[in-house]
């Protein structure tokens, strides 16, 4: 029964980043992120993502000042959001190096979409970047989160298996 | 001390096994994935988030650490500024890491010295190659110390036979040898290979006497026995002078050959954007030479450093500058009188007085050929520059000439520009953070560094933001403040802008690319731009043509129409208003979730053409012609979504995949004018 719920929770982790990578939301990186993990860093793969939702948590907040949620097209708030494109720019790049280095591609694509917006000074094309860099991170988080606790659950179930494997041994 | 060169030696029987690397990089994703990646290579990793923290320990010991990778873009302290002080103070390779391949930080790189520039992710196989570097440096050091061995010729010209015997060496054995080098390098005469201590730091004050040395003897005739003798500098040994000596030349070989790859890759480019190039890397030369004046001369050659810095715009000598110099400290703080270009210059062959700047290009030295030509070429460089820029007659005059001056002015002393760092500007920064004299510098900065510094402006921008150089930036700041006073007031009249903009130019000697960011995409002028574009989206929607987003005035005065894609954000622009907001970021999503990249190439024209027509139209045609064109895929993404989807679609889809196109061939940008010198400029930021 338990040997059956951890088979069933890996084969949905293995859909669900099918799933992603097909959506083109995770890329190769990922995998290299994959690859990394083993035995000395065993969780290495969860703790460089939450580290890097950790960081752009703060990026968003700080890029984007009070957010302008309800009307994007009043000037005066568009130029208080935007009136630093440097320094929008820095946070950007920031963010576009993180993403990539752990394999969020779309969230990338965004964000070089919204690199090139700012850098002509495109404040519609900025907005409109920022909204969709929101839409995909949020996406990213959710189906990543949801990824991790699949492994937990995987993990658990499989660790609840043992002790009943061995006591079947034992049995014998 | 036996230990420490146990462990070298430990670590050089394994190499590059446990090689030491210092990894620097502010965000926490990317540092915690390199640490894992370089362990995994079986590095020894040590990281940190603050330049600073790498800094320090660094200064702590230098033989800690056998190559530094550092991200470009960090808070506390621009990679290309801690890149700078690596190589000048440890002579340690650094490898840059970062997000933006933009070939223009590229080439920054380099010309800081930096080892390799890797972009972000990271893979691993390239960090399993890194160790090259340090193999590469520590032959090039053991060339230079082990010729010093067999300096002590009458003869200099010999010297170029050791290196090749040490090439032949074996790893190990250059590292032995290193290790004796090192030893001989000592200041005071001690029993080789005992003890391992700090090399000679050649301080300004210390150089500058060799190159006075060097020059009153000869470049050709300068024997290390004599240099010490003239330098009297105590605890000073031959074997020191012999080293160095060794290094300049090679410095000087670099300059020329340095200046005639970057000819030569000009003339490959052949296009704004190479001559942009040029002027990018001259001007961070130039700046480096600054700081490498800065570094290198006294009193006397106080006033030179501004125009020596300029000079080097002629001369990407730079690149190759690591090798000279042994690392010596910048003191920028020497760099303080009046931006008078030729003092340091005449210097050389006369007691410095202060020469005009044109008297220099006659009063130049340097038994060096090579400065000569150099100096034409950068001369003809920067000529070439404003023609290019046809935006405003003024420009070429105004900056073209003081180019010129200053190149001329300081093309000589190509030993100057010794760390071959950055931006003077950078180096200034450093300086006016040690405290050094503000108002000075900042004078300097703004005036005499026209051409070199606010050209290197917009690429610093985000420097300037980090350094504490409030001076600096106050400086050029000012320039483009009365220049957006200038924009305002004026209408959106482009020969009057321009008429505004080229007193600018010839009043504050603004530099040229200053002028034309300006013209193109003002980065200051946000607020007018705001304006502009307000207006601009009123106006194309209501006559449905493509109008640039930035410079409206200047469309007619342009020949190509490198703002195509502004023109549909334009589009997007007007669209937005229709209402839909929400659903443009919908249907974009749909858009990049089909990787934009590829999708960039399908069909783009007729998408741009398209948006030009109403938007109805266009967004079902182009709706239809994406779906056509994506098998089902598209659709299969699309389902999720509304109906609404449909309409921008055709138009965002353009604008990302343009977007996304536009960053890949930021540098194919067709305008040989004014533009793609301001969106180059743009793109450097």
């Amino acid at each position: 029964m338990l040997g059956w719920g951890v088979d069933r929770l890996r084969a949905d982790m293995s859909r669900l980043l099918a799933i992603l990578f097909h959506q083109g939301v995770l890329d190769e990186q990922f995998l290299q992120l994959q690859q990394l993990q083993d035995e000395s860093s065993p969780n290495f793969v969860s703790e460089v993502v939450n580290i890097y939702f950790h960081e752009s948590e703060k990026l968003f907040t700080k890029s984007q000042g009070p957010t302008c949620k309800t009307d994007g097209y009043c000037d005066c708030r568009l130029d208080r959001e935007f009136s630093d494109y440097k320094k929008m720019g820095i946070h950007l790049n920031q963010f576009m190096g993180s993403s990539s280095s752990i394999g969020a591609n779309r969230v990338r694509n965004v964000c070089v979409a919204f690199r090139a917006a700012s850098e002509q000074n495109n404040r519609a094309g900025c907005l409109r970047a920022l909204e969709l860099l929101e839409h995909e991170y949020c996406y990213l988080k959710n189906k990543l989160h949801e990824l991790f606790q699949m492994e937990q659950q995987r993990v658990l179930a499989a660790g609840a298996r043992y002790p009943l494997q061995q006591q079947q041994q034992q049995q014998h | 001390m036996t230990v420490e060169q146990g462990i070298v030696d430990s670590n050089i029987d394994q190499f590059p096994i446990g090689m030491r690397v210092l990894a620097v990089d502010d965000d926490p994703t990317c540092l915690l994935l390199l640490e894992t990646l370089l362990r995994r290579c079986q590095y020894n990793v040590t990281t940190t988030g603050q330049a600073i923290t790498a800094l320090n320990m660094l200064r702590e010991n230098k033989n800690n650490f056998d190559v530094v990778i550092s991200d470009v873009h960090m808070p506390d302290m621009d990679g290309f500024k801690l890149l700078e002080l690596v190589g000048l103070e440890m002579d340690l390779p650094v490898i840059m890491l970062s997000a933006n391949g933009d070939p223009k930080l590229v080439m920054k790189g380099i010309t800081h010295g930096a080892c390799d520039y890797l972009l972000k992710p990271v893979r691993i196989e390239e960090l399993k190659n890194i160790w090259q570097h340090v193999i590469r440096r520590r032959k090039c050091d053991n060339k230079d110390r082990n010729s010093s061995d067999n300096r002590d010729k009458p003869n200099q010209g010999s010297s170029e036979a050791t290196p090749d015997q040490k090439l032949n060496k074996k790893r190990k054995d250059q590292n032995e040898d290193e290790d004796e080098d090192r030893d001989e390098n000592e200041n005071e005469n001690e029993d080789p290979a005992t003890q391992k201590k700090a090399r000679v730091v050649w301080s300004v004050e210390l150089h500058r006497k060799f190159v006075a040395a060097v020059n009153q003897l000869g470049i050709d005739k300068a024997v290390p026995k004599k240099i010490l003798d003239l330098m009297n500098v105590e605890k000073l040994t031959r074997e020191n002078v012999a080293s160095h000596l060794q290094k300049y030349r090679l410095y000087l070989k670099r300059i020329s050959t340095v200046a005639n790859q970057q000819a030569n890759m000009v003339a490959a480019l052949g296009s704004s954007d190479a001559s942009y190039l040029q002027m990018n890397s001259m001007s961070g030369l130039g700046l480096h030479n600054l700081a490498g004046s800065g570094q290198f001369h006294n009193t006397p050659f106080r006033s030179l450093p501004s125009s020596g810095m300029l000079s080097r715009l002629n001369s990407p000598a730079v690149l190759g500058i690591r090798g000279l110099p042994s690392p010596g400290v910048i003191r920028l703080g020497h760099v303080q009188s009046a931006p008078h270009s030729a003092n340091g210059l005449s210097h050389f062959q006369t007691v410095g007085h202060p020469g005009n700047n044109g008297n220099i290009l006659q009063g130049m030295p340097m038994s060096l050929e090579l400065d000569q030509i150099q100096s034409n070429k950068g001369v003809n460089y920067v000529r070439e520059l404003p023609t290019h820029l046809d935006d405003t007659a003024s420009f070429p005059i105004s900056s073209g000439s003081t180019d010129m001056k200053i190149i001329a002015g300081s093309s000589n002393s190509p030993f100057v520009g010794v760390s071959n760092k950055p931006l003077m500007l950078e180096g200034h920064g450093q300086g006016l953070q040690d405290g050094q004299k503000f108002g000075n510098q900042s004078s300097l900065a703004a005036g005499a560094l026209d051409p070199g510094y606010s050209s290197h402006f917009p690429d610093h921008g985000r420097c300037n933001d980090n350094w504490s150089n409030a001076v600096q930036s106050n400086g050029v700041q000012s320039n483009s403040f009365t220049l957006n006073d200038c924009f305002k007031q004026s209408t959106l009249h482009p020969s009057s802008i321009r008429d505004s903009m080229s007193a600018m130019a010839l009043q504050s000697r603004n530099n040229h690319c200053d002028v034309s960011s300006i013209s193109t995409l003002p980065i200051h002028l946000q607020d007018s731009k705001a304006d502009l574009q307000c207006q601009v989206a009123a106006v194309s929607r209501d006559a449905g043509q493509i109008i640039n987003n930035g410079p409206l005035g200047w469309d007619d005065h342009r020949q190509d129409d490198p703002y195509h894609t502004n023109g549909i954000s334009n589009s997007i622009n007007s669209a937005i208003p229709n209402g839909n907001g929400s659903l443009i970021g919908r249907s974009l999503d749909n858009m990049i979730s089909q990787r934009t990249r590829s999708f960039s190439s399908t069909g783009q024209s007729n998408f741009i053409d398209t948006s030009l027509m109403k938007h109805n139209e266009v967004e079902s045609s182009a709706m239809e012609t994406l779906v056509r064109s994506k098998d089902g895929y598209l659709m299969g993404q699309q389902k999720p979504q509304d109906s609404y989807v449909s309409n921008n679609f055709g138009s965002l889809e353009d604008f990302v995949s343009v977007m996304v196109k536009q960053e890949q061939d930021k540098v194919k940008l067709p305008e040989g004018d004014l533009g793609s010198c301001g969106y180059s400029l743009w793109t450097c930021i």
